[in-house]
Formats: C-alpha cells, sequence, structure tokens
C-alpha cells in the first residue's frame, strides 16, 4: 500500500471545522444504546475545553430512522429538519452539530435538495409556520459530532492518560473504523476524507497512539438497512452484512473498532454474539470478540475515564481484553453494579 | 391511478436519482442488498428509466423495491451520478400512495414498520425509545440487553441519561407542547394520510386472512414465506 499516495489524496477531503459555539441535537439509537457517549460528548467540550455547545429539550427526533424506513414522507421529514433549525435560530446559534450520522446524512441532503429545487424550500417554510408558527435561518456549518472530536483530536491527546498501545509489546493497536455509511457516502465533500478515504476516525486513531487497518470490505455497510433489521423476518441481510466485514477483517486481527454511526456499532457489536451463538465463531483472540467502541468511548478511554462511567457495560461483547492491553485499570466487580 | 411514469417524476427524490443510467452495473455491484437478496439495483433504474408503465406498476407491486437497505453506497459510486437509493424512495412512496404495496410479502412490512416508527415519534418524540424496544422482539440485544430491559431506569441513571425526566439531557421527556408539533407536522405534509392509506389496506388484507390486528402485526413483523434471498 502507498501510504504518502493515500495521504495526499486524504488532504484533499478536508473540510475547516469550527471548534466552537454550536447547537447540539442528540441521536435516537445513541440515546438509547450508547447513551453514556453523548455525556462524555458534552462534558469533553463544555467542562474539559470550556467551548459553548448549546442544548435545548425541546428538540426531537429529526425523523430520518422512518423516512429512511419510508414510513413518513419527504415533506413531513424536512419539516421536522426545519423545525430543529428554527429552534438553533431561536436560541441565537449558526453552527449545528448532530450526534448521529442519519441525521448528519439527512441534514446534508435537505439542505443540498433545497438548494436545487428553492420551490421546495418556501413550501417547507410554509409548513413550518402553518403549523408551529416559527421561521428559520439555514445553518452556516453543519457538522457531525466526530467531526468535532477529530479538530479536537489533538487537544484530546495533551490531556491524555492512555495511549492506545499494547502495554506488553509496545506496539500501537491495530483498529479497524467504521464511518457509517451516510457520513459521507451520499455526498463525498462533506465528510472528513470523503467516502473513499475516511479520515475522520482514522485522525484520531493516529492522534491517540494506534494503527489504522485498511481491509478490503472497509467501507461496507455494517448491515442496518434500516427495514432490514427494524423487521424481524429481515434480520438475514443485517447479520450477513455484518458477518461479510468480519470475515474480511480477520485475517489482519485488530484488536478493537472504532465507529462514529449511532447504528453500526450496536451491530457490529451484537451479531457478533449472535455469530458465536449461531456458529461458535469468534473473531478476536482467546475465543473473545473484537470490542467495539464509539469514538467518544475512546476519546474517554484515552483521557482515563472509568469503562462503566463511559457505559461500556452496555456492550454484548466485552471490552475487557482491550482494556487490559492498554492496562487501563478497572474494577470488574463494579460493572454490572448498579 | 395517472401515469406512473409522470407521479414519480413529481418526487424531487426520483428526479435527483435519474439522470441516464448507462446499464454498467457499479451500483448492483457495490450494493449490500443485491449480494443478499434476488435484487439489482441497475434493473431498477434501467425499467423506470424505459417509462413502461406495466414495467413500473409490477416493480410497485412486487417484493424487488423493499429489498434496497437505502446504505446509498450506489450513489458514490454511480460514474453518472444516478441514485438508484433515491429512485427506490420514490418507488416506494407511490407503492404506499396507490395501495400497491398490499401485493407483496416485503411491502405490507410496512403496516409493522409504520405502527412502530411513527407511533414512537407521535407518543415521545424520538423514532427509538426504550421502553418500547423490547428484548423479546429483538433477542440479538443479548443477555446484556435483558439486564438493561429488566433493570432499565437504573441503567440509565448509572450512566448519566435524563430517562423520560424535565429539561435536556439523554432520552429526557420531550415535552406535550413539542410533541403537539411533531403532530401537527404529520397532519399538514402527508405523515398522517401516509399511516391511514397503509393502515386501510392493511386491515381489509388481515381480514381477508381471518386475523385480527395483532396477529397480523405479528406475521408480518416476523414471517416470511417466500424465497427472497440469492
Amino acid at each position: 500500500m502507498n501510504i504518502n499516495g493515500k495521504k495526499k489524496i486524504w488532504s484533499e477531503y478536508q473540510k475547516e471545522i469550527p471548534e466552537d459555539h454550536y447547537f447540539y441535537v442528540r441521536s435516537c439509537i445513541r440515546q438509547n444504546f450508547f447513551p453514556a457517549s453523548e455525556k462524555l460528548f458534552l462534558e469533553i467540550v463544555r467542562e474539559r475545553l470550556s467551548l459553548d455547545f448549546f442544548e435545548t429539550e425541546h428538540h426531537t427526533t429529526c425523523g430520518g430512522i422512518a423516512y429512511h424506513s419510508d414510513t413518513i414522507p419527504q415533506e413531513t421529514v424536512m419539516t421536522i429538519v426545519a423545525r430543529q433549525f428554527a429552534l438553533m435560530t431561536e436560541a441565537g446559534y449558526k453552527n449545528y452539530v448532530a450526534s448521529c450520522i442519519t441525521s448528519f446524512g439527512l441534514y446534508t441532503e435537505i439542505l443540498d435538495t433545497w438548494h436545487h429545487f428553492p420551490e421546495l424550500e418556501s413550501k417547507i417554510r410554509d409548513y413550518l409556520w402553518k403549523t408551529t408558527k416559527r421561521e428559520f435561518q439555514k445553518p452556516e456549518y453543519l457538522a457531525h459530532a466526530s467531526d468535532v472530536v477529530y479538530k479536537l483530536r489533538n487537544k484530546i491527546a495533551s490531556q491524555a492518560k492512555y495511549k492506545l498501545v499494547n502495554k506488553d509489546t509496545g506496539e500501537p493497536l491495530k483498529v479497524v473504523e467504521h464511518i457509517g455509511c451516510h457520513y459521507s457516502k451520499m455526498f463525498p465533500s462533506k465528510g472528513v476524507g470523503g467516502a473513499e478515504y475516511p479520515y475522520v476516525l482514522t485522525g484520531m486513531i493516529e492522534a491517540w497512539g494506534g494503527e489504522i487497518v485498511d481491509y478490503p470490505e472497509r467501507r461496507h455497510c455494517c448491515g442496518f438497512g434500516f427495514r432490514q433489521y427494524l423487521v424481524q423476518a429481515n434480520r438475514g441481510y443485517s447479520i450477513s452484512n455484518t458477518h461479510k466485514k468480519f470475515e474480511s477483517m480477520a485475517p489482519f486481527k485488530p484488536d478493537m473498532i472504532i465507529t462514529n454511526c449511532p447504528g453500526c456499532p450496536y451491530f457490529l457489536d451484537r451479531w457478533q454474539y449472535v455469530i458465536k451463538e449461531m456458529e461458535g465463531k469468534t473473531y478476536g483472540e482467546n475465543g473473545e470478540g473484537i470490542p467495539v467502541f464509539t469514538y467518544e468511548e475512546v476519546a474517554g478511554l484515552v483521557l482515563g475515564y472509568d469503562p462503566w462511567y463511559l457505559g461500556m457495560q452496555m456492550h454484548q461483547t466485552a471490552v475487557e481484553p482491550l482494556l487490559d492491553k492498554i492496562g487501563i485499570k478497572y474494577n470488574k466487580e463494579e460493572k454490572y453494579l448498579l | 391511478m395517472g401515469k406512473l411514469f409522470d407521479r414519480l417524476n413529481e418526487d424531487y427524490r426520483f428526479r435527483e436519482g435519474l439522470n441516464a443510467c448507462i446499464n454498467c452495473g457499479t451500483c448492483t455491484a457495490i450494493c449490500p442488498a443485491a449480494e443478499f437478496y434476488k435484487y439489482d439495483p441497475r434493473i431498477i433504474t434501467d425499467t423506470v428509466q424505459s417509462k413502461n408503465e406495466e414495467a413500473i406498476e409490477e416493480l410497485l407491486k412486487g417484493d424487488t423495491i423493499w429489498y434496497c437497505g437505502e446504505c446509498m453506497s450506489c450513489v458514490t459510486r454511480c460514474p453518472r451520478k444516478n441514485a438508484p437509493g433515491l429512485i427506490i424512495m420514490a418507488l416506494r412512496s407511490l407503492s404506499m400512495d396507490t395501495g400497491l404495496f398490499i401485493h407483496s410479502e416485503k411491502g405490507r412490512q410496512q403496516y409493522a414498520l409504520t405502527v412502530a416508527l411513527n407511533n414512537n415519534i407521535l407518543n415521545y418524540g424520538y423514532c427509538v425509545y426504550p421502553r418500547t424496544f423490547k428484548y423479546k422482539s429483538h433477542p440479538e440485544y443479548g443477555p446484556v440487553g435483558k439486564w438493561i430491559e429488566e433493570n432499565l431506569e437504573a441503567v440509565h441513571k448509572k450512566v448519566g441519561s435524563n430517562l423520560d425526566g424535565d429539561g435536556p439531557g439523554i432520552l429526557r421527556k420531550i415535552p406535550d407542547e413539542d410533541l403537539k408539533e411533531l403532530k401537527d407536522i404529520f397532519d399538514a405534509t402527508g405523515a398522517t394520510k401516509r399511516m391511514e392509506t397503509i393502515e386501510m389496506y392493511s386491515i381489509e388484507r388481515a381480514k381477508a386472512l381471518g386475523m385480527s390486528r395483532e396477529e397480523y402485526l405479528n406475521h408480518i413483523f416476523t414471517t416470511t414465506l417466500k424465497e427472497h434471498h440469492r
């Protein structure tokens, strides 16, 4: 692999990311399954780095999962999103940051569609006014929360207690990254590194001491597929796609997986458990799975937070093998203590 | 019913998604659904650009338009800037609006999805809500998921959620005035109408099968009788 060539191409897919003054909106899936990741994100930016990230209790789902399951029309989802933009406008913010990749992709798509069809934007403004008496400005800057952490990665590294390094060998940990399809497959220029040379998570891993594994199915979908998971009868689609990714990454013996999408860590975590139950097959060392993390969880680990404070007891695939490799101290007895 | 192609062309996603397909098959090569299902996004795109009304009606009645996972991998790779994933979204919308979704096993699943997701949005303000996400319907959630469900309040409190609480935070209670705005948006923009259309066709189908609403919902959520896979 010609690393220098890839780095040159990656550099063409960089984007300017503001550091401060954001209107923050949450992710439905992450609040359910990785709630502590959102807690930690706000703790890092607000308390450790003294930045301004505002949240209002009045924001709701963006409707993205329903939209991509085709249960609500395009005009409905656009009006819900317009309402979120109105809340941002009312709060006096111009930078908008979403915790969810489905949301980020949807906002990007909507802004692009309004650009091409301004009459549709007018129609949505009318809908919003008639239903809520609200008006909105479009965000001057739209970010995904991983973009912000990418931007702050070196500041996080400067406060790090641990590095992504094997404590016994001194070698960088081998990390698989998975950016989630809707981060940049539709609009590659809106994601750091685009769709083909994803760098948003790679940049974090390099800054925190690890090494990225490039494997054949790196860009393949995790297998969510919206209706292909949400309907029980369709879940063969979901697990088959996850299985394909694990079979492809296994020969590279990754130590961990980092993700920035809401659904991907859930599927990469849970389907490993199911594959083990169905076929007795595991992809990590010593009959264990490969631990799967959100980018906030990885940031939290290098900053020295307790894994159970970071919510890692909510994972099905045990994270302890990775904690032990780094040498992170934790109390086994407290994992499921409530 | 009107000309189906013209109705498709009213959908902004269709206009954005269909340029000129050169039938290269790149979308099919990259498509996760095409690997799993008997599915070929190239053929879908070629069919709609042919403007053949009978062929389009067959798509709207059939299972194939429901195989896509809307990952949009096809969008990145198409050398002619088509977006088969967006074309699929337009086809699915038309299939539901015309009631043709009821003819296919995969199309009929829309009732289960609509009931689950839209009610979560209208009742709680979230697409996914922990009190309606059940281990029983999601055994892959695993023993940890079962433990979370059995200790929902305590687990969320431990990790810092504000489950059903006032003010901002993780899984806060969305205020009633905001839920009312969502309902008004649903009513004004076609979501309520879509729910009613799907409900009407689905209840008719359930009656024809001699099933109650609940039995029918469980049937379409859990069962596939047809062979859809490659």
